[in-house]
């Protein structure tokens, strides 16, 4: 197999980081290559400066694309040549049609100079069934769901006759169905000789898919695996990404369970818009002083909904049920007095729920905690920067100083941020969603520690996740929610994978298994 | 760190605001050589008297559009209020505080309207606004019977027109305006010297000894000079020191207290600010009944300084607040912008037309001149932006 892509030992340094310090990568032909790497080691970078976004001449090395060295001046020189960039958050235009969207920039014209319809439309039902997508191409893709809309994207990658196509992590927000028919596509389509690069962080997809895998660390190539291999283990990935043996992926914890928290119960929720729909139905659960309680739930479970409306009622309406902090009913009609009652709540999508990116590190961590710093109103920002300080250091918050603007960090600390925001709001209860979503291995070790110090002081934590393997590996007990009832309640020593698919899975109208039926 | 990088540093830390003060120095300058006239005591006077309602205004302003919204109706709401305080002054003959009084309770009441619709109905402001622009316009013709209302006579003429002078004496320069501007300063100086001490307190990093002696030396050179240049005219315009409480006050509200902080929470996400607690609806009703205060104020300042409630008053006023605003580093997408910011932008815009008037620049020039600063302040803005993001 001849070579299509080689960078030879690529330099990008921006004033005071060197992001990228000598990357070596070579991709064949026809292969699918992953690259791996911890957020920060510096593989969108490396993926910008082969793309064109950093133009030729901001970095030093060299890229030789199809036997010829590339000077790429801009993104367009790239895509000329064969090579698409599919980013993490997709580039779709919401209210246009699947077509539109597809021949966006490359309008299909007909002999008058004004856009041909039936071409344009005829041209991409044949690109979608390309990639699998059985759909009309005239629907507006804010009708669709993640999956087709990232098979969207690859439509119009093919429409622009890639060559080489780079995911940034293309199943990072979708779930386990597209996710494999997604992987298909590719093997598909390298079998129609596109060579695909694919940036992930889940393991278990790169060593389904990738023929060779490149590990990243700290802007350098620590080695190129042939995942034909045996020795091309997950662990041996993890080991090269992290530079240290991760024996378990899960720190160690011993348990002190206390006395009950948090109590929900017979909790229903009745969705925003659609009169009479219930998002969650009944649900009751607890979780006590040094604990951590899972809510396991495939999408569309309720699991966001059903901790979102305990939240101060920030999601639903119609809301029924009771709720008991240290065994007293309380009442939590707004966030605020949620926050009062040491409720605390970091959301799923911290992009859009969590954080002001626009804003530094110090104010974001202050948001939720504010009255603490403005004891009459006033807010004390020198003690403000001094609270951020510890929280950055405790939490290992990776920035120059506090001042930092939060959109600049990679996901990883900007979950750290959200938890320390939390944290400065001093909580006994924390819910925690999809903690580590979309966030590398080393730093998922880091976010699972800081739960276990969070347990270890006699917080109670619940976490919801759609990851069964990081709620098996952190959580004492799980509860299962399918369609918004919880269907089971396990304690970890009981609790396989399969066992929990199983109470997931369990439809509507189907009967809770009595032995397991939470009380 | 000598204190050449610290100077540096705090200029970059602070481009934003650093730049535009700049900028701001930089055409005083080149009106002052093109126009000797320009720093005349008469001028600078002038300038104060001219164009403070416009700053008032300014200050509501940049914090309506720090939580991502627009006020389009303060030029009609300076018309209302100013309206109705001319029919009690002059229609009913009541003392001139009633006429105050009562322009800052229609203020607040169009304030508390328009933060109503788009608080708790979830309107955006352009529209509720856009509607307050005509709906207001048509109430003060209503009210003024679409005849102009004067004169008001003193004291309420005093209120934009008056000086506070004579009050110690003076020898060619009036003693009481140095005497106010040197307390001031030395407030000024007290208030940054207790905060170098408190960083310093808190082990934070702050510019060296020799710096901190120059800028406040700076500040207080440029402060008193200004003192001496209104003391030897007429002394302490009655509105400058209106302005000045104003924009002391907002600036510590937006950048100290927890509702400040709410504002700016509101305009850098709504979403993330609403789960952190703040009260989103809270802030956008209380962003828009302030609004309406402030531009009771500067109602109140323009009538007194036409001396008259005219139907048409306050025409385009919106539109010199936002450019203020923006061309003092505001964004549009909201979430940044400052009080001492949008200050110095319609300071920019003061200076602008009071030196193109002094050079007898055509009036049809002039708004040209201003469209193009406004342009280029905001394209200022963006390259900045957009370096900044580089150096990261």
């Amino acid at each position: 197999m001849s070579t299509i892509l080689e960078m030879r030992s690529i330099i990008k340094e921006f004033p005071g980081v060197k992001a990228l310090d000598g990357v070596d990568l070579d991709v064949r032909r026809g292969e699918i290559h992953a690259i791996c790497g911890e957020n920060g080691a510096g593989k969108s970078t490396l993926m910008k400066v082969l793309s064109g976004v950093y133009p030729h001449g901001s970095y030093d090395g060299e890229i030789v694309y199809d036997g010829e060295t590339a000077t790429f001046g801009s993104i367009n020189d790239s895509e000329k040549r064969g090579i698409v960039i599919i980013h993490q958050e997709l580039a779709l235009v919401p209210y246009l049609s699947a077509a539109e969207n597809i021949f966006l920039g490359n309008e299909q014209r007909g002999r008058s100079g004004l856009i041909d319809w039936n071409k344009v439309n005829t041209e991409a039902a044949k690109l979608m069934a390309r990639v699998g997508l059985d759909e009309n191409p005239v629907t507006p893709v804010n009708q669709l769901g993640v999956g087709k809309q990232q098979l969207i994207e690859i439509a119009k990658a093919l429409s622009k006759e890639v060559r080489l196509l780079i995911l940034d992590e293309p199943t990072a927000a979708l779930n386990d169905d597209d996710s494999e028919h997604l992987l298909d596509l590719l093997r598909h389509l390298k079998g129609q000789g596109i060579t695909s690069i694919i940036i992930s962080h889940k393991l278990n997809e790169i060593e389904e898919i990738a023929d060779r895998t490149t590990i990243i660390r700290d802007g350098r190539t620590i080695e190129t695996l042939d995942m034909s291999e045996a020795g091309s283990t997950q662990d041996r990935i993890i080991r090269g990404m992290v530079g240290r043996d991760l024996e378990h992926r899960f720190p160690e914890r011993s348990t002190v369970v206390g006395d009950e928290v948090l109590r929900v119960e017979d909790w229903t929720v009745y969705h925003p818009t659609q009169i009479g729909r219930k998002i969650v139905d009944g649900a009751s659960f607890n979780v006590r002083a040094g604990e951590v309680v899972g809510i396991a739930g495939l999408m569309g479970a309720g699991r966001t909904e059903l901790a979102m409306s305990i939240f101060g009622r920030s999601y639903g309406r119609s809301i029924s049920g009771r709720l008991y902090k240290d065994g007293k009913e309380i009442q939590a009609r707004t966030v605020a007095e949620a926050i009062e009652h040491h409720i605390a709540y970091a959301t799923e999508d911290r992009k859009v729920y969590g954080l002001n990116l626009i804003d530094d590190i110090r104010q974001n961590i202050s948001s939720a905690g504010l009255g603490k710093l403005a004891p009459r109103g006033w807010v004390n920002d020198n003690e403000e920067i001094r609270v951020a300080e510890e929280y950055r250091a405790n939490l290992n918050i990776k920035a120059p100083d506090v001042m930092s603007v939060v959109g600049q960090l990679s996901g990883g600390n900007q979950q750290k941020v959200v938890l320390s925001k939390w944290l400065y709001t001093d909580p006994d209860v924390l819910i925690l969603d999809e903690p580590t979503r979309g966030i590398d291995v080393g730093a998922k070790f880091e976010i699972y520690t800081i739960i276990n110090k969070m347990v270890a002081a006699g917080k109670a934590v619940v976490v919801i996740s759609s990851e069964l393997p990081e709620l098996l590996g952190t959580c004492d007990r799980i509860y299962t929610l399918a369609f918004g009832r919880i269907t089971g309640e396990l304690p970890v020593a009981d609790a396989t994978q399969e066992r929990l698919m199983e109470l997931m899975t369990l439809e509507r109208d189907q009967p809770l298994p009595t032995k397991e039926n939470a009380s | 760190m000598n204190a050449i990088a610290s100077a540096r540093d705090m200029l970059t830390r602070n481009l934003r605001q650093s730049g535009i003060l700049v900028a701001f120095v930089v055409i005083v300058a080149i009106f002052a050589l093109l126009n000797p006239m320009f720093l005349s005591p008469t001028n600078l006077t002038n300038i104060v008297l001219q164009y403070t309602y416009i700053l008032i205004l300014a200050i509501g302003m940049v914090m309506i559009i720090v939580a991502g919204q627009i006020d389009l109706s303060v030029g009609s709401v300076v018309a209302l209020t100013g309206a109705v305080s001319a029919v009690v002054v002059i229609k009913q003959g009541l003392p001139w505080w009633m006429g105050v009084l009562a322009a800052l309770v229609v203020g607040l009441l169009v304030g508390a309207w328009q933060g109503f619709w788009v608080a708790y109905v979830g309107i955006p402001g352009f529209i509720v606004t856009l509607a307050g622009m005509l709906l207001f316009r048509g109430l003060t013709y209503v009210v003024l019977d679409n005849i102009s209302l004067s004169p008001f006579g003193t004291p309420y003429s005093d209120i934009a027109n008056g000086f506070l002078n004579g009050l110690l004496g003076g020898y060619g320069v009036d003693v009481f305006t140095l005497v106010i501007f040197a307390i001031g300063v030395v407030g000024y100086a007290v208030a940054q010297w207790r905060g170098r001490q408190s960083k310093i307190a808190y082990h934070q990093s702050v510019e060296t000894m020799p710096l901190f002696v120059a800028k406040l030396v700076v500040v207080a050179a440029v402060v008193m000079w200004f003192a001496y240049q209104l003391g030897s005219y007429r002394g302490l315009p009655v509105v400058l020191i209106i302005l000045a409480v104003l924009t002391i006050a907002y600036t510590l509200v937006t950048q100290k207290s927890v509702f400040g902080r709410h504002v700016y929470a509101v305009g850098g996400n709504r979403h993330a600010a609403e789960l952190s607690g703040v009260k989103v609806r809270k802030v956008n009703f209380w962003i828009f009944v302030n609004m309406g205060f402030l531009a009771a104020i500067a109602g109140v300042v323009y009538s007194s300084r036409m001396n008259a409630a005219q139907p048409a008053a306050g025409n385009m006023f919106e539109l010199d607040a936002i450019a203020a605003c923006f061309i003092g580093g505001a964004s549009t997408s909201g979430g940044v912008g400052r009080v001492g910011g949008a200050i110095i932008g319609g300071l920019i815009m003061a200076v602008i037309s009071n030196g193109m008037q002094l050079m007898g620049v055509s009036t049809s020039v002039q708004p040209i001149v201003k469209g193009l600063v406004l342009l280029l302040a905001v394209a200022f803005d963006i390259y900045n932006r957009r370096r900044a993001a580089a150096l990261r």
